[in-house]
This record gives structure tokens, sequence and C-alpha cells, in this order.
């Protein structure tokens, strides 16, 4: 057996991989469609799917193999993905009408906002905070922690790489940027990204219904603490 | 009377946790469905007791995990080679327990349980003749006052102690199980906490003993998702090596030892894989060729490429290896 793992495909620009015997990655291979994908399949709620994890370019369909078969589950992801790519403006539509722009105030305190300014070559703190403001960023997926969010913004203006050094503590509601990614740390924990503010917002609350204040496609719109 | 304490711990061991069968369906937001290591054993502790699919069980590390039974209780272990010694001790004095009120010490509240409940010195003394030993996979009845010790496996690693109806405690987000990656669930368990009992009592039990599980070694894997970035060759490095579990290992993966890792192909030597979702079973390959296999507690999204996943069975046998026992793989097919 080769690394032709890939299963046969109807729909362009997917490939459908195996993963054990109760998951299938499919991968996008056109940026920006795996979240009409995600999306789609969510609404489809195709019996036997158990979790269905978005990433950058890949989403993970993890099934009960008590409930039903790969090969029905491949079939669900190639018909939803078959109608994200023909009625593309429609799932997007979709998307918009559940999201709520949630907003977040930011209060433009981090630690790294000097080093932000000066690799961006920004002419100072206000020009970053427009840049991180006037866009409104969409939540691409979710992971590393629970509730925490990787937002993709609307230019790439304020992509840089991670720190080199990693911090072993990053406090909750650190709002920070790496890998063209802002994402807002929902508890303390250790972290590698830019943190240029912090935010009262309560990211992440077991005890509340959601429990995440953000999930796959939520938008998000910044603006400066009073 | 579900309020009514039904344990005390005494000692946790290494580590003891409460675990059900896990939190699916939340990875969206960034949580791992965690749950019993050994899903199998699991079952079978639960199953020996009458107790509904999902009941919560005490998973704990190797020997040393302690309780008092403040009643009779109907109880089981299954997992690891584990044997379980029970002494009967005096009743507990009411005095560890009436002064606060039953939810009180729930574990819902665990911060306020300890250091209350300190353990009684002497516990070990004079009912050396009276102890009942039990192997793993029994059934058993503890009085009010006796005291059960799981005791150093000869071989594996975790063991499940189950009680009709199950173990009490929050759920979080539908589980009862301690996720030792994100922190959510059940607070490990301690030496003072008070353990109530749930309302997941079902059918009696048909059996009063479950056959250990036979080590199935080697492991079973299926090729994939992302083998292509090791070729043959590092499909062959992976199945021929005779790994070692490192020490660094945990709920969240099986981390392995070889003097030689399985090497990546040429052109995909210094390619960075966007992060992609995870499974339990899967084998990371990262870039010290060095496999790690993800076990319950594995984080939702990796950025290592996975060579290949374990069966569900072989996920529970994964779960029972020591730091330093060797580990093979084989295909499945």
């Amino acid at each position: 057996m080769s690394s032709a793992q890939a299963l046969p495909a109807e729909a362009p620009g997917l490939r459908i991989l195996a993963v054990g015997e109760s998951a299938v990655l499919a991968e996008c291979t056109e940026p920006g469609r795996f979240l009409p994908l995600y999306t789609r399949m969510r609404h489809a709620a195709v019996p036997g799917v158990v979790d269905l994890v978005p990433a950058e370019v890949t989403l993970l369909v993890a099934f009960d193999p008590a409930v039903t078969t790969r090969a029905r589950i491949i079939e669900a992801v190639e018909a939803a993905a078959a109608q994200s790519s023909t009625v593309h403006g429609i799932v997007v539509d979709v998307r918009t009408r559940r999201h709520a722009v949630v907003d977040i105030a930011v209060r433009y305190d981090g630690p790294d906002v000097g080093d932000v300014v000066r690799s961006l070559g920004l002419a100072g703190i206000d020009e970053l905070i427009e840049l991180h403001t006037q866009q409104l960023w969409t939540a691409a997926f979710l992971g590393f922690a629970p509730g925490f969010a990787y937002l993709r913004g609307e230019h790439d203006r304020l992509d840089l790489p991670r720190r080199a050094t990693p911090r072993t503590t990053v406090p909750a509601g650190a709002v920070a940027l790496a890998a063209g990614y802002c994402g807002i740390y929902p508890r303390p924990s250790p972290g590698g990204w830019h943190v240029i503010g912090t935010t009262p917002a309560p990211l992440w609350d077991a005890a509340r219904e959601p429990a995440s204040l953000l999930e796959p496609g939520s938008r998000v719109r910044f603006h400066r603490a009073g | 009377m579900q309020d009514e304490p039904a344990f005390d711990i005494l000692a946790t061991g290494p580590l003891s946790l409460l675990e059900d069968d896990g939190r699916a369906g939340w990875a969206h937001l960034g949580v791992t469905a965690s749950g019993a290591a050994d899903r199998g054993a699991y079952r079978a502790a639960n199953r020996l007791v009458g107790n509904r699919p999902g009941a919560a069980c005490i998973e704990t590390v190797l020997g040393g995990l302690t309780v008092r039974a403040r009643r009779t209780l109907l109880v089981a272990t299954a997992g690891a080679g584990a044997s379980v010694t029970v002494r009967p001790g005096p009743a507990p004095s009411t005095s560890t327990g009436t002064a606060s009120s039953a939810s009180a010490r729930r574990l819902v509240d665990n911060d306020t349980l300890r250091g209350r409940h300190a353990a009684p010195a002497g516990e070990e003394g004079g009912h050396a003749l009276l102890e009942r030993h039990h192997p793993p996979g029994h059934s058993l009845t503890l009085f009010s006052g006796d005291v059960l010790t799981v005791e150093q496996p000869a071989a594996g690693l975790r063991t499940y102690v189950a009680v009709r109806g199950g173990f009490d405690a929050v759920r979080v987000l539908g589980s009862r199980s301690s996720d030792v990656l994100s922190g959510l669930g059940p607070a490990a368990l301690r030496p003072g906490d008070v353990l109530q009992l749930a309302d997941d009592a079902g059918e009696w039990p048909a059996a009063d003993f479950v056959r250990p599980p036979i080590a199935p070694l080697p492991l079973r894997l299926r090729r994939g998702p992302r083998d292509d970035w090791f070729g043959d060759q590092g499909w062959a490095a992976l199945l021929e090596t005779t790994w070692t579990v490192s020490a660094d290992s945990n709920r969240v993966g099986v981390r392995l030892e070889s003097p030689d890792g399985v090497a990546r192909l040429a052109p995909f030597a210094h390619r960075e894989l966007a992060s992609e979702g995870m499974v339990a079973g899967a084998i990371q390959i990262p870039p010290s060729g060095l496999p790690v296999i993800f076990l319950r507690d594995h984080p939702v999204t990796g950025g290592y490429p996975v060579i290949a996943v374990l069966t569900d069975t072989a996920i529970d046998a994964a779960s029972q290896l020591r730091p330093g026992d060797p580990a093979r793989f084989t295909d499945q097919r």
C-alpha cells in the first residue's frame, strides 16, 4: 500500500483521507472552502457523526462505526462539498445570518505592542489599533484550548511569526497575534503569540450555554476599551 | 440517599481521576473527548456492578488507591492486573462527616472538602487475619468501614474502580471526566475527598467476573493519513522498531523512544503541516522522529504529521503501557 490513501472524491479541490477506524480527513486544496464545508456538515446533522473538527485547510469528521460507515460519511462530505461550491454564496449567507458580530473591547496594553509596531513597520500604537479594530475577524477554527479561536482578518497587514521564545504564562483575556491569526487566551496558559492587549470578555465558561463565546464561523470586531 | 457520602478517599496512589465515556461532540470548540483511557476495562468495571453505560469510575494509575466505604456498596475493578485488598475497619466516626451538610461535601465543591477529612491514623493495624484479596475482574461487596486498596499491578498501568450507581461529580459539557490537558472536569482525587453516588445503576449484573484482557500486542494500526511524508522506509521503521515507552507519558499521549526514529522523506524534510484535527490513537511523528501515540486527552488539533492510527482495541492496550515497556506495531491488514 502506497501513500495513495486518498479516497476517490467527486468534488473538485477535495481530498478525503482515512483516519483510523472512525474518522476521515477532508482536505480542501482551495483556501476558504473548508468553513462553508464545516457549516454545511454541521447543518446536515449526518447520522453517526460524533465530532467535526475544522482546522486550517482540513475538516476532520469523526463518526461512530456502530451507527454508520466510512463510505456513508465520505458520501455526506462529498455532497456537502458539492453544495458549498455550487451554491457557495448561499452557504456564506447562512453563515452570516447565524453569526451576529461579537464586539470585543480591548485595552491595548500588551507587553508586545512595541515589538509588534517595530516589526510590522507601523507608525505607532495608534496605527496598530486602527489596523486591529478596522477589520472584521472570522473564527476559522478553535483549538489549543477550550474556547481559543483562530481569528482570520480581512487583510494580512498584522501577519507576523510567533515569538522566538514562548512565554510560560499568558493571562486570561490576552489578545495576541501570530501566524496570520489573532487569538484570545480563554484562561492563563503558556503562549508563543505576541500579546497586544487584554479583554474582560468571557471567552469560556463551562457552566454557560454555549460554553464558548466563539465558534467556527463567528465574526468578531474589536474596539478600543474606553 | 443520593446525597449521602459513599467513600472516603484515604490515599490516591500516583494519580486517581474520575472518568466516564467522555464528552465527544465539542471538538469544534477546542474541547477534546477525554474519558476513560482504557474503554474496554472501564466498560467491564461498570458491567460488573450493573451500571448504565456512561457511569463514572475511578481511573487509578499503578497501586495505592485506598478508599473507605461509608455504607454497604457493590464495587468492582478491571483493567491492569491489580488485585485489591479489603480490610474490615471500624465504621468511620461520625465526627468526620456530620459537621458539614451533605451537599457541601459533593465533589462539586472540592476545595471546601479538602483538609476536613484527614485520614485517621492507625488504619492499617490489627485486621490482617480478616483481609480479603480479590483478583481484578471481580465484583465484591464492601461493608461500612471496609477499606479497599488497589495493589501494585504485576503488569499494566490503569485500574478502574466502579461502584453500583456510579460516582457523582458535576458534569462539564455532559461528562464527569477529568481532562488533564484542558483542566475540564473534576480535579484529581486527593486524600480527604468524599465521594458520593450518582444515579447510574441499571440492570443487575449478569456476571460477577470478567476475564482480564489478553495483552493484544503488537498494537494494531491503520496506515495514514500522512504516511506519504515518510514513505515505505518510514513505514518499515515504524513497524520494525521495538520502541520503549518513555516516562514522559500521560493521558495526553504515550511517547516512544528508540535510538533511531522515523525519518521524513527528503521533499517533506522542512515542510510545515497546517494544523489539523486529531483523534485518539493517532501516531504523530514530530521532527525528532520519535512517535507519540495520542490517548484520550489529546489536543483537538495538531501540527505534526500522523503516520498511522491505532484501532480502538489497540488504544486501550496502549493506555496500559508503562514507562520502560516495549511497544511494537503491526499493520491492521
